[in-house]
């Protein structure tokens, strides 16, 4: 007697609930999106005093582990999120476009600070007046410095963010139409 | 046939290790050093420009963020500074705040220095732990100034605002546990062989070099140069408390980093004596009012008042011409301003004497003849900040 | 309450009589300009043929011994014809705390000694200064920009450069 069909999986299964069965039912983005905006692994991308509120946020007071972003990498191969903290100078301008070209998609981008997001309180012929000009930013965060406290308001958004994001050509069911999600390919 | 070269290293902007952004272009004959070139300049944002264009008291934050982690010393240089050319006294309850709160900027910078240097060499824990140190610092500045890291709270003639009711208290709580925390760092770092074999004998510069190479602050000290203008030219309340200024003679970054130690104790010390005599009175001299705000009450009921603090905010101070040059014993070293004032209420030059950058010029001395690794610790020895650096 | 302005070992009204004024007038050598005081400070004034002797003079002269050189800087009257530039040394005394600041007023287009060989500080503030005023410093061993980038064009200190620049972003 053939067995084909007579040993499917599916017939372990019938007559009980998915999760006393051990099946998770849900969407792809939900667990993609889950598992980056939880273990993110920021640049140590620390410019001027703004590098210091972050190292603060990094410490035992303000605790980044978390949220699960205290593996901070110094090579940006190993990274996904670079936070610009500082002051970005004409010099330093070739260093940041390079080190987000070598980043691996996905990859974010957060401008803490006054001096990352506009240039701040240093209009002057050296400085870069925000990180915009150079590469993709997703969430700016104000202050000079922002306290501790706002740098993770600033991550929560980005969390927010990155919940949004589309996968697989798919987006999800509660956003509203024409919303394309964040591409890597133009600025914001 | 084996053919031998020099190697050149980049060690860029970005790295883990260079406290900022700071290029090091590195020779190398295998692993050890033979000539090193710092590129700085990354983090050069025109503060000296800037300033021709601001008002005396505009440039206040911008002093803040030069040296940004002794935020305190820099304020007070410059302020010194500016009440010099003006000519204007301070009353004494406000020199000692301000001795103060210049004390409790050392203790952080320090803090931070070693803490990133020992961070930079392995010893991760040593980082967090005077990270979660610099928090008692920051509350105490957070409550007083309204700022954790950037203060901006002197202005010409006194401060601000004053301290809160029970600043006493909590500084007295902060200074009866911090030196047990610092027993405990000693006890870490100070007899571990691996810290010695670190430290001891790298980066050496000797005294007559030092001199030379016109090094001041901790690296001086470390050195055997027995300079500190907290000492020889008192200014603020540092006349009115004993210090005792700690000296090493080993040359080394180990004798920088005890020198570091030493003097977060003496700290301690002088803000127990500072807290003890701190004086009752007005915390800003309200009677040179061609420079110094009103006093805010008065200026929602009396005429004169808001016109007085009209005509300063918008017109801005104007000192007489001259020049001067003031400067003051920082965390990290000498650190001064000369400015130059035509008349108007803008300087017509600023002038910063940056600490670090004379002291990091000392690394082409320094370096060669060591290894590689022993870079790290050389730079973290320094304990410099790009942004006094790079202006 | 008096204020003591003058934090340093010399304290008096006359210039004439800070004992670095004194040595440079005693020595044929280094001619002064110029004396000034002002809030307490001493400032001798040189032309730039002079300057290398009196500053080596300043630092040999066994009473005087100003071992370290504070600072190195300059600053621009762009409406002074024939000296547009000043350059300033601040010097500071190890052994007897004493300040002092000489000033050497240059035209456009004028070199000037490089004290490098006197005090090793001034490498890089020399370096600086360049960068910023576009002033030569002779004999220097290292002549190149150091915080503004390489192909960047102009002095930006110079009164006539733009707080923002001439690029625009």
């Amino acid at each position: 007697m053939s067995t084909i069909g007579k040993n499917k999986p599916t017939r372990v299964y019938r007559n009980k609930k998915p999760r006393e069965a051990n099946i998770l039912l849900t969407s792809t983005s939900a667990v993609i999106n889950h598992s980056q905006r939880s273990s993110l692994m920021p640049l140590t991308f620390g410019l001027a005093c703004c590098a210091i509120e972050m190292i603060a946020t990094a410490g035992p007071r303000f605790d980044l582990s978390r949220f699960g972003w205290e593996a901070y990498r110094a090579t940006p191969r190993q990274s996904d999120l670079m936070i610009v903290a500082g002051t970005i100078t004409n010099k330093m301008g070739t260093v940041v476009k390079k080190l987000y070209d070598q980043m691996a998609e996905p990859k974010w981008v957060i401008a803490m600070g006054a001096c990352a997001t506009c240039g701040g309180i240093f209009q002057t012929y050296s400085v870069v007046p925000g990180a915009h000009h150079l590469i993709p930013v997703d969430v700016y965060i104000p202050g000079c410095p922002p306290r501790p406290e706002a740098l993770i308001h600033g991550f929560m958004t980005l969390q927010m963010k990155i919940d949004q994001k589309r996968n697989f050509g798919v987006a999800p069911v509660d956003v509203e139409p024409g919303f394309r999600g964040p591409t890597r390919k133009e600025p914001f | 046939m084996a053919k031998q070269e020099i190697m050149t290293l980049n060690v860029g902007p970005h790295h883990p290790s260079t406290h900022g952004v700071l290029r090091l272009i590195v020779e190398l004959d295998g692993e050890v050093v033979l000539k090193i070139t710092p590129d700085i300049g990354f983090l050069h944002r025109g503060i000296e420009k800037l300033s021709e264009s601001k008002k005396y008291i505009q440039v206040l934050p911008l002093t803040d963020r030069m040296d940004y982690m002794s935020s305190g010393t820099n304020n007070l240089a410059y302020i010194l500074a500016v009440e010099k050319l003006l000519g204007i006294e301070v009353p004494p309850r406000a020199r000692f705040i301000r001795t103060i709160m210049a004390e409790i900027t050392r203790i952080n910078s320090h803090l931070l220095g070693i803490g990133s240097a020992a961070g930079d060499c392995g010893a991760v824990s040593m980082l967090l732990y005077s990270l979660r140190e610099r928090e008692g610092c920051l509350d105490l500045f957070d409550e007083t100034t309204g700022g954790r890291m950037m203060l901006t709270y002197y202005r010409p003639g006194g401060v601000a605002n004053d301290l809160l009711p029970g600043f006493e208290q909590r500084l007295n709580a902060f200074l009866d546990k911090f030196p047990k925390k610092l027993d405990e760092y000693e006890t870490l770092l100070k007899k571990n062989r691996i810290w010695l074999k670190r430290q001891v004998g790298i980066g050496y510069v000797s005294r007559e070099d030092a001199i030379a190479l016109g090094l001041t602050g901790p690296v001086a000290r470390g050195s055997g140069i027995d300079k500190d203008i907290r000492r020889d030219e008192p200014y603020e309340a540092y006349d009115e408390v004993e210090i005792n200024v700690p000296l090493q003679t080993g040359c080394d970054a180990y004798s920088r980093w005890l020198i570091r130690m030493e003097e977060m104790r003496e700290s301690v010390n002088i803000l127990r004596q500072l807290i003890a005599k701190i004086p009752d009175g007005p915390y800003i001299n309200r009677e040179a009012a061609k420079y110094v705000y009103p006093d805010k009450d008065r200026v929602k009921d009396s005429m004169e008042a808001l016109i007085h603090h009209f005509k300063l905010v918008v017109d801005g101070l104007a000192p007489p011409k001259g020049e001067v040059y003031s400067s003051i014993e920082g965390p990290k070293g000498e650190i001064g301003f000369y400015i130059v004032s035509d008349g108007s209420s803008k300087p017509y030059r600023l002038r910063v004497r940056p600490s670090c950058f004379v002291n990091l010029q000392s690394i082409m001395t320094m370096a060669p003849g060591n290894l590689m690794a022993d870079i790290v610790a050389i730079v973290g020895s320094l304990d410099i900040v790009l942004g006094e650096i790079d202006r | 309450m008096t204020v003591n302005w003058n934090r340093q070992n010399f304290s008096g009204e006359d210039p004439e009589q800070h004992p670095a004024v004194v040595a440079l007038r005693k020595n044929a050598g280094t001619p002064l300009v110029g004396v000034g005081i002002f809030r307490g400070e001493v400032t001798a004034v040189l032309s730039p043929e002079h300057s290398i002797e009196a500053l080596t003079l300043l630092r040999d002269d066994p009473g005087l011994v100003f071992d370290m050189l504070a600072d190195v800087t300059a600053v621009h009257w762009p409406q002074r014809e024939g000296a547009e530039f000043d350059v300033i040394y601040h010097l500071y005394s190890l052994s007897n705390k004493m300040r002092f600041r000489v000033k050497v007023p240059l035209a456009e287009g004028q070199e000037i000694r490089s004290v490098v060989g006197v005090w090793t500080t001034a490498g890089w503030l020399e370096r600086e200064v360049f960068d910023m005023f576009g002033i030569h410093f002779a004999g220097h061993p290292d002549q190149r920009r150091i915080l503004n980038p390489e192909g960047f064009d102009g002095h930006p200190l110079r009164k006539e450069f733009p707080v923002q620049g001439r690029v625009r972003w």
